[in-house]
């Protein structure tokens, strides 16, 4: 038996090669939030799966190597702050989530920017948030077998 | 009127958010600022409150256009007077509470999570208030329920996960059936917006969905505020949780998610008026039923839990009748409940504070050692029981004289005997815990902090002095005018786009 942690050799080089991919695309799916389906829900989501890849594959401790567990927390609790910011600055221009930023050129990456940061906010809260989930689902199967 | 009026709604839901953020982000790393914080923002939020007692009563109601987009495609904030007297309520129990909590959690680890959760329980119940979009409505809905149960399995003993599990998958179905009778309501009128909803509504009449729809509400928003036979789980979830949290929970969750959000939506967006006898039976029988077991009961707070079921139905009871005076006797019980309900429970807290036990047998004779906790617990008893001239009294008499008024004599009798069975709880209650022979064990237990005794002894005042609230000259038309925002339901949709502007 294999004694390293995680699954077989062909699960960890599969992984190897497709994670960076995975983490491109759900940074892809936020950044174009504003322009095609998907957003910092969805992004935020695909993001945390690149990291529960990697923790299905390597183990937990290789995805903690990456991001620990108080900084996915500090991580979760800005990306909220961040949302919520967004929403006083519209107070700018008179009314709670008001469009103040100003739009940008149409259909170019980055315009319409109160949707942009919103959409990057929420994949933070998302991605850590869902991450941290599924690390404390974990780390409890495993005192529960002690 | 200034834009400062309006800039209010939103903070009424956006602070307590950002606050509870700021907590999670720096709660461990600088000592104290979770208390100053919190007590902070619900101070100002209960400060705020008040201040929207005179901008909103006796002018039209505030409109609050989220993003600036207009309400039938935007979601719109909707500040009267009934959802004033309601923030009132929520606002002024979270300050107190947030008060008692300081000394009371020290027993907890993660005082920090605590307060998050806490202060997202507070957004969620303000948004259910403020919010004039049903959808919205859900969603708030649904972060002070799913806040509640993090609390509810804050000891996180066998026990209280079991309560926490049990009070979630009871707080799911009813949010299942909020949100199937909001999609079925969106699919017939084709607007989320509850003003807009309104008018379509009754332009569309003589649809049988209506009727449907009614019942899948009766039966969401019945579960989430403990009404006859969806009440079963409250009795588990409401002890299991940290007193300051049973407080909330009893006094103002019921209320905001469950009475306020169907008064709302039978009133002012389906005028469900047909179904007001169902409340009406519902509610007088959650009235008996909920007393008859809390009179068996042992555990201090377990027998507390029952009486908020039975105190649910008096407040039923009298919106049921439908006539204005009983429209204001449920109001009014409404707000003298959160009162001395949370009174009681942040009794029952100090008291297992001081002695670690909530069972009534071990209790006995606590008068001598612990003054203050007993002489507001006192007040409260007095109060729920309907003794003069605790605001308890007063309501319940508006209650029983309204169902005499409206010929129905048969209710009025079965309030009459809940009350009487109530007083005889209490008694059981104050002789067991208070009065009698202190035992051995208890001889060196001590007054609790003074922050605890100081929300008791506000609380007990406010429970002394409610009863003024029916003075129009003392309270303003602050009781009357949440009472009209009810009675005039049907115009609410015209009202709302009158003061669009």
């Amino acid at each position: 038996m294999n004694k390293e942690p995680g699954m077989t050799l062909i699960v960890k080089t599969v992984t190897r090669l497709t994670v960076g991919i995975i983490l491109m695309y759900g940074i892809y799916i936020v950044l174009h939030g504003h322009l095609s389906p998907g957003g910092g829900f969805a992004g935020g989501v695909i993001i945390a799966l690149s990291f529960v890849h990697l923790m299905l594959a390597y183990g937990k401790e290789a995805a903690l190597k990456k991001i620990s567990l108080p900084v996915a927390s500090v991580l979760e609790s800005i990306g909220a702050i961040m949302f919520i910011s967004i929403a006083f600055l519209g107070l700018l221009g008179g009314y709670f989530f008001f469009h103040t930023l100003g739009t940008g050129e149409p259909f170019s990456l980055f315009s319409a920017y109160t949707v942009l940061f919103s959409n990057i906010s929420i994949s933070l809260k998302v991605g850590c948030g869902l991450f941290l989930v599924l690390v404390s689902i974990a780390l409890a199967g495993k005192e529960k077998k002690k | 009127m200034t834009d400062m009026n309006y800039t209010m709604i939103p903070l009424f839901v956006a602070l307590p958010l950002t606050v509870s953020f700021l907590i999670m982000l720096l709660g461990n790393r600088v000592r104290w600022i979770s208390d100053i914080l919190c007590t902070l923002c619900t101070f100002v939020l209960c400060l705020l409150s008040f201040y929207a007692i005179g901008v909103v009563n006796g002018h039209a109601p505030l409109i609050y256009k989220v993003g600036g987009w207009f309400p039938p495609v935007g979601i719109c904030l909707v500040l009267d007077s009934l959802s004033c007297f309601m923030l009132v309520i929520v606002n002024s129990i979270t300050l107190i509470v947030t008060i008692y909590s300081i000394n009371y959690m020290e027993r907890y680890t993660a005082k920090n999570k605590f307060y998050a959760l806490f202060l997202l329980m507070l957004a969620g119940m303000n948004g259910v208030i403020v919010t004039g979009d049903m959808f919205n409505l859900f969603v708030f809905l649904e972060i002070g329920s799913i806040a509640s149960y993090g609390l509810v399995a804050f000891g996180t003993e066998e026990e209280e996960l079991e309560a926490s599990f049990k009070y979630m998958i009871m707080g799911s179905i009813a949010g299942l059936f909020i949100l199937l009778g909001i999609g079925l309501l969106y699919s017939y009128t084709s607007t989320l917006n509850m003003a807009d909803m309104a008018q379509v509504v009754s332009e569309k009449s003589g649809s049988k969905l209506i009727g449907f729809v009614s019942v899948l509400f009766l039966v969401g928003f019945g579960l989430k505020g403990a009404l006859f036979p969806f009440h079963w789980w409250l009795p588990d979830a409401h002890p299991s949780a940290p007193a300051p949290i049973s407080a909330m929970l009893s006094g103002l969750l019921i209320k905001a998610l469950g009475v306020y959000a169907l008064i709302r939506v039978f009133f002012s967006v389906l005028d469900a008026t047909s179904l007001l006898p169902v409340l009406m039976v519902l509610g007088t029988m959650s009235m008996v039923i909920g007393v008859f077991l809390a009179v068996g009961q042992w555990d201090f707070k377990r027998l507390l839990a029952y009486h908020s079921i039975s105190q649910v139905g008096y407040i039923m009871l009298g919106i049921g009748l439908g006539t204005p005076l009983g429209i204001m006797g449920g109001l009014f019980h409404l707000f003298n409940h959160s009162m001395f309900k949370s009174l009681l429970f942040l009794n029952s807290g100090a008291v297992d504070y001081a002695t670690g036990t909530r069972n009534l047998k071990e209790l006995g004779g606590l008068r001598e050692r612990m003054p203050i906790s007993a002489s507001t617990s006192m007040v409260a008893s007095m109060s729920i029981a309907g003794l003069p001239p605790f605001n308890g009294f007063w309501s319940k008499l508006i209650i029983i004289i309204a169902c005499v008024n409206a010929g129905r004599p048969v209710y009025a009798a079965w309030a009459v005997l809940a009350s009487i069975m109530t007083l005889a709880s209490f008694m059981k209650v104050q002789k067991y815990v208070f009065f009698g022979e202190l035992k051995e064990k208890f001889k060196a237990i001590r007054e609790v902090p003074f922050a605890m005794q100081f929300s008791m002894v506000l609380l007990a005042l406010i429970c002394f002095l409610g009863g003024l609230l029916l003075v129009p000259a003392v309270s303003g038309d602050f009781l009357q005018s949440a009472v009209d925002v009810i009675t005039n339901g049907k115009e609410y949709a015209k009202i709302v786009f009158q003061s669009l502007r």
